[in-house]
């Protein structure tokens, strides 16, 4: 069985065995706000990989995500088509630090349905894409991000910084698809 | 090619295929012991000008749901929300009145049985003859959501549409 582990200043999640197509391999739920959570011991057993977040944060941001502890932003790059409730936009994000959610009122929470897919492929650079929302009664954004890793080595650790701090019982649950 | 062995981690809670044209599809008594829901849906209708989903939980009809949307049409793309409403319209696609085309939508109702926050919806629903679009709803309150409404506001679902209710297992 594939030991995966978790990393966060404050976290509850434990260890599942996984034996199907759609397995739960991790969870993190915080006790505490935190900066950031990492998944690490990624195994490559799978073709994909799924991160469902619900979240808060302290503060209107937008969440970045990295993988295996790299944060050259060459590295990196994305698309972003999004509602803010009157219009719709577009724009790209070249070589850079890249989003996968907003939160513009830091009063009520997001959610965010993150998919890598063939993450462990060794041959090809990585691709990520989100769908993700945050409705404030009022205020609020729902989007769609794509994101690429320009690198073609296995994703084995994948880390969700919330630009201001994640608050209390956000939760993050990694899933591998065969 | 053998199929492996699926573990519970994806569980199909219960579908309805509409055998006869409905008002409204109710999914109750939802265990509390997954971590997300998944509805999917592949609705049709008969209503000229076509139908929309209205979603409610636990049977709360008061103005306690908002949503914001982002939809296109083949021509442009637009973003507009609703506030203080009795529902989240889980769809903005406009439904055909042909009956021909179904109108699907995934519906992810995230962290749905805790109780210390409000609860978000992610949607992305589309239709071939109209367009595509993506919802985020809220619905203030924090219950654990136990029952699940859809209504179809403006008129029936026709025969044969379906609602399939999963939940999905944290670690």
């Amino acid at each position: 069985m594939p030991i995966l582990g978790i990393m966060a200043s404050q976290i509850s999640g434990h260890l599942w065995a996984p034996d199907g197509a759609y397995d739960a391999l991790s969870t993190v739920t915080l006790t505490a706000s935190t900066a950031s959570i990492t998944f690490a011991g990624i195994p490559s057993t799978y073709k994909h990989l799924q991160v469902r977040v619900s979240y808060g944060l302290a503060s209107a941001n937008n969440p970045t995500w990295r993988v295996n502890g790299d944060t050259t932003g060459a590295n990196y790059v994305g698309h972003h088509l999004w509602g803010d409730g009157a219009t719709a936009f577009a724009n790209a994000q070249t070589s850079g630090t890249v989003y996968w959610s907003y939160i513009p009122n830091a009063s009520f929470p997001g959610a965010a349905i993150m998919d890598f897919l063939d993450y462990a492929n060794t041959s090809k650079n990585k691709t990520m894409r989100t769908l993700t929302g945050s409705d404030g009664n009022g205020s609020g954004e729902v989007a769609l991000w794509s994101g690429a890793y320009l690198q073609t080595a296995a994703i084995s650790s994948i880390t969700l910084a919330g630009g201001s701090n994640f608050t209390a019982n956000s939760s993050f649950a990694l899933y591998g698809i065969k | 090619m053998g199929l492996n062995n699926m573990a519970n981690t994806y569980v199909a809670l219960a579908t309805n295929t509409l055998g006869t044209a409905a008002s409204s599809v109710t999914f109750s008594s939802i265990p509390g012991t997954y971590t997300d829901l998944v509805l999917v849906s592949s609705v049709l209708t008969t209503v000229i000008g076509g139908v929309d989903i209205h979603m409610t939980f636990n049977s709360d009809t008061g103005s306690n749901y908002s949503r914001t949307y982002i939809s296109g049409n083949g021509s442009s793309a637009t973003s507009n929300r609703q506030s203080s409403v009795a529902y989240i319209r889980i769809n903005q696609v406009s439904y055909p009145d042909n009956n021909s085309i179904a109108t699907v939508g995934i519906t992810n109702i995230q962290n749905y049985a805790n109780s210390t926050t409000n609860k978000t919806v992610l949607t992305r629903s589309s239709n071939a003859s109209d367009g595509v679009d993506a919802v985020v709803g809220l619905w203030r309150n924090t219950a654990a959501i136990t029952t699940i409404t859809l209504t179809g506001n403006g008129g029936n679902f026709a025969v044969g549409s379906t609602f399939s209710l999963y939940g999905i297992l944290a670690a």
